[in-house]
């Protein structure tokens, strides 16, 4: 994602901000830009969600399958998540197979889901060793100005919170909705010029020397981290990532709720 | 194909209650994309249709270069959760094809000859699928052109008409395209009415096709209005304001 060019003197205007402790949008650097999830925009799924984080727009779609489940889970149901950055969310992204960037992003969101327990696969079972349910969640990035990961993850669980079991399809019996838990929510922060600021956007994204995703749940426990780029953080730095992890989780969790209803994994 | 599905009720309405020569509603709306140069988005029926346009820039790999013009790429893509059954990610036969007429009817109108050794890229991501999707993808992906500042003859807009219980009708809904007898998916160049894009399947009389036709056209300047409306109302001039 980052084979964006940025020229120096850009470079050096936010660099010079952080030493200031400013940021180019104006924002703090604990600040979120604007999130906004609108969900079961695409009928033919059984569940999507569009996420909004300023300019990056992300559509998480969900599809599901009837097949067989690996042998060594019989009585699991399978969860696939796959990434496309199509060339139109950015003029950098070409078409063609998943690159590494792809591939790291569902990656990072599929473990999110699925080390979390969001969906539990036991109940997604049909026949032992014969039938489950196969979950497609796929991730379309439309529109790219920074912090795929956090849009991302938050577009997969509003989709899957509002995934309808396509049963009648299959002839077995009414549609119901898709079992899931209170999910963990993941928080970006990039560091540079000894700056660390969460949720960036394009730019500061371009001239990030590190870059650290934390998931954290309802009860403030960590379930999921991935550090990235080639810079380093030091383990003070760590632990004042994840404070605002929980932080801001807490407040994207709501956000989350309220658009998909607060009650919809309570009830299952 | 046959089937025992009745597309059209004895008073001449539709499946969804349209009459024979009417369009699905359709909402057009210009540049919701923020990195893009120019973009669309577009509702056609149940189609939701995401258009993107970048360039004109340099063409690369530099072996796709033209010495005289720019390079018109369109690549039309379908979201694997689109359809009913889940699409495998990536290019298939069907969308190769559609990408390359779907290009060769906008280099027609496209200006390339002012962009040598240029490439202009439009992206068409099919997001929610109801028949009818190229047509919808095109005249998407001409606002969206048109929203990038691309100078161009004309703005193209594509149409379909087709055949349903031996009737000539315009725009297939889902199930006339799955059981209806044709499919005539028409673009054109609408200041001149040249055609730029035609594929049919199906069956069709001679007369038929030419009532289909016809009637497709008729539908395409009607979208054409459509497109015009929607890039009015982003750049239209505010009247200006006595000091």
């Amino acid at each position: 994602m980052n084979s964006t060019l940025i020229s120096s003197i850009k470079k050096d205007y936010l660099n010079k901000l952080a030493e200031q402790k400013k940021r180019i949008d104006g924002r703090a650097f604990d600040e979120y830009r604007k999130i906004s999830i609108e969900t079961n925009i695409v009928r033919k799924a059984e569940g999507s969600a569009r996420v909004k984080i300023g300019n990056t727009q992300v559509l998480a779609g969900v599809k599901m399958d009837v097949g067989e489940p690996y042998s060594d889970s019989p009585e699991s149901g399978v969860l696939t998540t796959s990434a496309e950055l199509i060339p139109m969310a950015s003029p950098d992204f070409e078409a063609g197979p998943p690159r590494e960037d792809a591939i790291e992003l569902a990656r990072v969101v599929d473990r999110g889901i699925r080390e979390s327990e969001v969906i539990d696969l036991d109940k997604l079972c049909i026949e032992p060793g014969e039938k489950v349910w196969i979950v497609f969640v796929d991730i379309h990035v439309l529109d790219y100005d920074g912090n795929l990961f956090d849009a991302s993850s938050l577009a997969a669980l509003a989709a899957l919170s509002t995934a309808m079991v396509p049963a009648e399809r299959f002839e077995m019996g009414k549609d119901y909705p898709l079992p899931i838990k209170e999910p963990p929510i993941s928080c970006t922060f990039v560091k540079f010029n000894k700056a660390i600021v969460v949720d960036p956007c394009l730019d500061e994204e371009t001239i990030a020397e590190a870059r650290l995703t934390v998931a954290t749940d309802e009860e403030g426990n960590i379930r999921a981290m991935q550090k990235g780029l080639s810079g380093s953080f030091t383990l003070d730095e760590v632990k004042k990532v994840i404070k605002a992890s929980i932080d801001n989780g807490a407040r994207i969790r709501k956000i989350l709720e309220d658009a998909v209803g607060r009650d919809h994994g309570k009830k299952n | 194909m046959k089937s025992d599905i009745k597309l059209i009720d004895k008073e001449g309405k539709r499946l969804d209650g349209r009459k024979r020569d009417e369009l699905r509603p359709i909402k057009i709306e210009v540049g919701p994309l923020y990195r893009a140069d120019g973009s669309c988005y577009i509702e056609w029926g149940g189609n939701k249709i995401l258009a993107a346009v970048y360039g004109p820039r340099e063409a690369l790999p530099r072996h796709i270069q033209h010495p005289l013009r720019a390079v018109v790429n369109a690549r039309y893509n379908m979201a694997s959760f689109s359809v009913e059954d889940r699409k495998r990610p990536g290019p298939d036969r069907r969308s190769t094809e559609i990408s390359k007429v779907i290009s060769e009817a906008l280099e027609y109108v496209i200006l390339t000859e002012q962009f040598p050794r240029a490439m202009i890229d439009i992206n068409i991501e099919v997001l929610d699928a109801e028949a009818g999707t190229r047509c919808a993808g095109l005249t998407a992906a001409a606002v969206a052109l048109a929203d990038a500042g691309i100078p161009m003859r004309d703005i193209p807009v594509a149409c379909a008409a087709g055949k349903i219980d031996g009737q000539v009708v315009l725009d297939l809904g889902k199930e006339e395209d799955n059981f209806g007898e044709a499919d005539l998916p028409v673009a054109i160049a609408p200041r001149t009415d040249e055609i730029i894009l035609l594929q049919m399947d199906g069956h069709l009389t001679v007369k038929e096709f030419d009532e289909a036709i016809e009637l497709a056209i008729k539908g395409a300047h009607v979208v054409s209005e459509l497109q015009k409306k929607a890039l009015l109302a982003k750049y239209a001039v505010a009247k200006e304001v006595k000091q």
